[in-house]
């Protein structure tokens, strides 16, 4: 923790982080894999072994300084040391998305121009072998894990042991091959390449260099004070840069160790286990786990469920003011500690959240009530502000200074600006060098000055701290000229975990209409203890019995929203259940789960038309796409319901 | 499922199918006066996968029943890894390495995953009873490495979710993966599949055919199965094997046999 322990200046690109971690504190853990059920340890040196004969090894097959590589799987460390290879040797790492299909990876290899690529596992490999028939210029296929692939024969294709055996060659022949290599690397160089999962049009490939990477991760640290023994949970897409950043950039900063989960189902056994004391995760993360305890409180005896109603009040009211160190009366702090006892503490360790020293959502706005029930179980959970343009942190939230609404002061070196139309302006060293290959749009989003247009509407407050409403593009009118911010209408839909998504429609029209995706292991549970029979989601999301249900929440969000002097002219007024859940494959969500509303409100126009038009049912037919490429279609008449609204409670003076 | 990596799996397995591994011969089993099996006779070579097929009540489940010894048949013999029997005795099955699945699950349905398979190992447990009750030196270092194993299967069948977990909590097409897991633990030259996908959904059949062919590939092992699905047969295996009423009606490839005219009226049904 002392401030020694800290990287030089002079370690200014991630493989001279690695040498130094490998001088300083070579037995440290860098990374732990589960392997057939145990916790296996890469200390930082055998990383450093690792990443060297992998290094020399590219080199041998042609890698060179400014090549792309493609990596792509699950988090796994040699896929960590591989891209520390790639960037030994000056090339540049462009992690990507492991569920994405071939077809939407074909835009990316054409676009970065890759001849290599470092995969997981035979799927991967499947669908590179696809992309390939399209794009012969991807020369290299290297796999970690061989199982069923042993009897591919394709050119180029090359598994994780073969290619460290031609690197163990080399790096005998020239122990010194690394080092100069290494010396080569400089921090204004690109690190990684990062594409945009892009809520409008193509993805575009943010370019960030290790200064920048680099700067934030030092910045970020020293903002919550974290040394080299923090414990990271490595479980999102690495091609996220929330996750690169806490797994990859920070780790190799600090020297935390990053654990890497068995299989994508164990997560959550995984985190139990390893208890991390250092957390971040997009907010419907935190949804799941709410879910996932409400559902199974709702199942629990008499005696719990009152237990737990009661101290999660207690915790409501004076958990977060005992976690900002502000006063509470003795009596309470009593009791509170008695509910630490006997619910939050062992809450926390179902959760795998006793270790948390800070937790962090980032991403997307998240609902106050969700916020409020972590921090009053004592985890330290805040909020962080920023993209993948800006390497991540642009604004924190200091302990003490927490707010359901608010992301926090800008963090240090970073500089904020309100435009006229209310956009966030960012100036700060994380941001992005160019967008690769694409001047234009480098140029639409960061003007002569230097600053960085967020697209994001939001306000500064009086002591400092900014505040996040929507999206610039998506803040709208209703056609009596009253704010609509769609997105703060469906998270208010989406804190009830019943319902999965929302989508709020509601720009230039009469008033607000709302789809509702219901979360299907939620209301099933309801479903199954109430006695409804249900074949399947299409069958379930039509009961009457649950549209009564998503009309109670709708009925509770509109009375909220009449409190709202701003926003109570935006209540829902007509709402369906969709037959089909809003799904990445069909591009309805991006692949990190944000709802893609144009393009929701053209493929369902209909629905939309039926909805303002006052129907009561409307026939529609949509066509899915299967994981494994193949095309189905999915009908159902859908019931449309009108909801309950109330009179503002406050008028705006 | 027919996707081009699969073809390519396909194509090169023929190339390394070996010699005979099990040979029926004019084999014939009878219930009193209910004749299951008439003559039958077939091979099975080292590393295919063999499929036994036919309409229900062919006698596909009795002829696996006699290879791992459970029936005795009244003729013919069973020459297996080079030794001639009349009969086989389930111990030496499974001694010799013959595994096999169940139609119907043949779990512990209280115990854990972990505990279901290594189950399958206790053929090659050695210690006694007092050592490794006891948890002592070479008992504890041979649950070591037993667990080793059972964690790789685990690792293989892509279960490590459910470890822990009650068996009976689990869906029916994961406790078919579970009993898979069992046969493996045996680690066996011969494994006969009692129709693995009965009861399964499209998505279980897919993962369940990934399996085998894996089991197949990785580590070599022989498979005879029974199945229903005929996309499914047609698809994994190398040949297939036709019974009806006891008798033996087709032998040969996927494409042999989906051309044999006798195949077809067994299936569909023939004017008299």
């Amino acid at each position: 923790m002392t401030q020694e322990a800290m990287a030089p200046e002079t370690a200014d690109t991630f493989p001279r982080l690695l040498l130094w971690h490998e001088r300083t504190r070579p037995n440290h853990p860098a990374l732990r894999e589960k392997d057939l059920g145990i916790w296996q340890t890469w200390t930082w040196s055998d990383l450093a072994a690792e990443v060297r004969l992998l290094a020399a090894a590219l080199h041998q097959l042609g890698l060179a300084h400014g090549g792309h590589v493609a990596i792509i799987g699950e988090n796994r460390p040699r896929l960590y040391a591989a891209m520390l290879a790639s960037q030994s040797l000056g090339a540049i790492p462009v992690p990507m998305y492991q569920d994405a299909t071939a077809a939407q990876m074909i835009y990316v290899f054409q676009d970065a121009q890759i001849e290599y690529a470092i995969v997981e596992d035979q799927e991967q490999v499947d669908k590179l072998l696809e992309v390939r028939e399209q794009y012969p210029a991807l020369a290299h296929i290297i796999f970690e894990e061989p199982r069923g692939l042993r009897h591919y024969d394709q050119p180029g294709l090359l598994s994780f042991d073969d290619l460290r055996l031609r690197g163990a060659e080399l790096a005998a022949k020239s122990p010194g091959f690394f080092d100069e290599q290494v010396a080569g690397t400089a921090s204004r160089d690109t690190a990684a390449l990062f594409y945009t999962s892009g809520t409008t049009g193509r993805p575009k490939g943010v370019v960030q260099t290790h200064a920048a990477l680099i700067d934030r991760a030092r910045a970020a640290t020293a903002f919550d004070r974290l040394g080299p023994d923090e414990d990271v949970l490595a479980y999102l897409p690495l091609a996220w840069i929330g996750q690169n950043i806490f797994s990859y950039a920070q780790a190799l900063y600090t020297g935390y160790t990053v654990n890497c989960p068995e299989s994508p189902a164990t997560v959550a056994n995984d985190m139990r286990e390893i208890g991390p004391t250092y957390y971040f995760a997009p907010p419907r993360v935190f949804e799941g786990m709410l879910t996932q305890v409400m559902i199974r409180m709702e199942d629990a005896g008499q005696i719990k469920r009152a237990l737990f109603g009661h101290f999660m009040e207690v915790g409501r009211r004076v958990g977060g003011r005992i976690l900002d160190r502000k006063p509470v009366s003795r009596a309470m702090r009593l009791w509170y500690w008695l509910g630490n006892a006997l619910v939050y503490g062992p809450l926390r360790n179902q959760l795998g959240l006793s270790r948390v020293k800070v937790a962090y959502t980032a991403g997307e706005a998240i609902g106050p009530d969700l916020f409020a029930f972590y921090r009053s179980l004592g985890v330290n959970l805040k909020q962080l502000y920023g993209s993948t343009e800006t390497a991540v942190f642009v604004c924190m939230q200091p302990d003490g200074q927490v707010r359901a609404d608010s992301v926090g002061p800008p963090l240090q070196g970073v500089e904020l600006q309100i435009a006229d139309n209310g956009e966030v302006l960012v100036r700060s060293p994380g941001l992005l060098k160019e967008y690769h290959r694409n001047r234009d749009a480098t140029a639409q989003v960061r003007d002569a000055d230097g600053w960085f247009h967020t697209g994001d509407a939001g306000m500064l407050e009086g002591d400092g701290h900014l505040r996040i409403i929507d999206r610039v593009v998506d803040v709208g009118r209703l056609a009596d000229g009253t704010l609509f911010a769609p997105k703060y209408i469906e998270n208010k839909l989406k804190f009830f975990p019943q319902i999965k998504e929302a989508v709020a429609f509601g720009d230039g029209h009469p008033s607000v209409c709302a789809f509702v995706n219901i979360d299907l292991e939620a209301v099933g549970n309801w479903a199954e203890r109430t006695g409804l029979a249900y074949a399947g989601y299409v069958d379930l999301a039509g009961k009457p019995e649950v549209l009564d249900l998503v009309a109670g929440c709708v009925d509770k969000v509109n009375a909220d929203l009449a409190a709202d002097p701003v926003l109570a002219n935006s209540q829902i007024h007509r709402f369906l259940v969709l037959h089909k859940e809003l799904d990445p494959d069909d591009d309805e969500l991006t692949r990190t789960r944000k709802v893609r509303r144009r393009f929701i409100a053209r493929k369902y126009e209909a629905l939309v038309d039926a909805l303002y038009a006052g129907r009561e049912s409307q026939y529609i037919e949509t066509e899915v796409r299967f994981e494994d490429g193949r095309v189905g279609k999915v009908a159902a008449t859908l019931a449309l319901r009108a909801a309950k609204t109330y009179a503002p409670v406050a008028q705006v003076a | 499922m027919q996707s081009a990596a699969e073809s390519v799996a396909a194509v090169s397995r023929t190339g390394k199918i070996g010699g005979v591994l099990l040979q029926i011969e004019h084999v014939s089993l009878t219930f009193g006066g209910v004749k299951a099996l008439t003559d039958v006779s077939f091979d099975v070579r080292e590393h295919e996968i063999r499929a036994i097929i036919g309409p229900n009540g062919a006698g596909k489940s009795s002829l696996l029943n006699v290879i791992n010894g459970v029936y005795t048949p009244v003729g013919g013999t069973i020459n297996y890894r080079g030794q001639v029997r009349e009969r086989m005795h389930p111990h030496d099955a499974a001694r010799t390495g013959i595994a096999r699945t169940f139609q119907s699950l043949a779990l512990f349905k209280g115990m854990s995953v972990l505990d279901n398979i290594m189950t399958g190992r206790t053929l090659r447990m050695r210690s006694g009873l007092l050592a490794v009750a006891l948890h002592i030196g070479p008992a504890a270092r041979e649950e070591i490495e037993h667990r080793k194993v059972v964690e790789q299967i685990i690792d293989f069948l892509e279960i490590q979710a459910y470890r822990r977990q009650p068996v009976g909590s689990l869906p029916y097409g994961l406790q078919k993966r579970v009993d898979l897991g069992r046969a493996l633990a045996l680690e066996p030259q011969l494994l006969l599949l009692d129709e693995p996908m009965a009861g399964m959904n499209l998505e279980e059949k897919q993962d369940m055919c990934r399996f085998i062919l894996d089991v197949n590939d990785e580590f070599g092992t022989t498979i005879v199965l029974i199945e229903h699905d005929m996309g499914v047969v047609m698809d994994i295996s190398d040949r297939v094997v036709v019974l009806d009423y006891g008798c033996k009606i087709g032998d040969g490839t996927p494409d042999e046999v989906r051309t044999n005219q006798e195949v077809i009226n067994a299936y569909l049904g023939v004017a008299h």
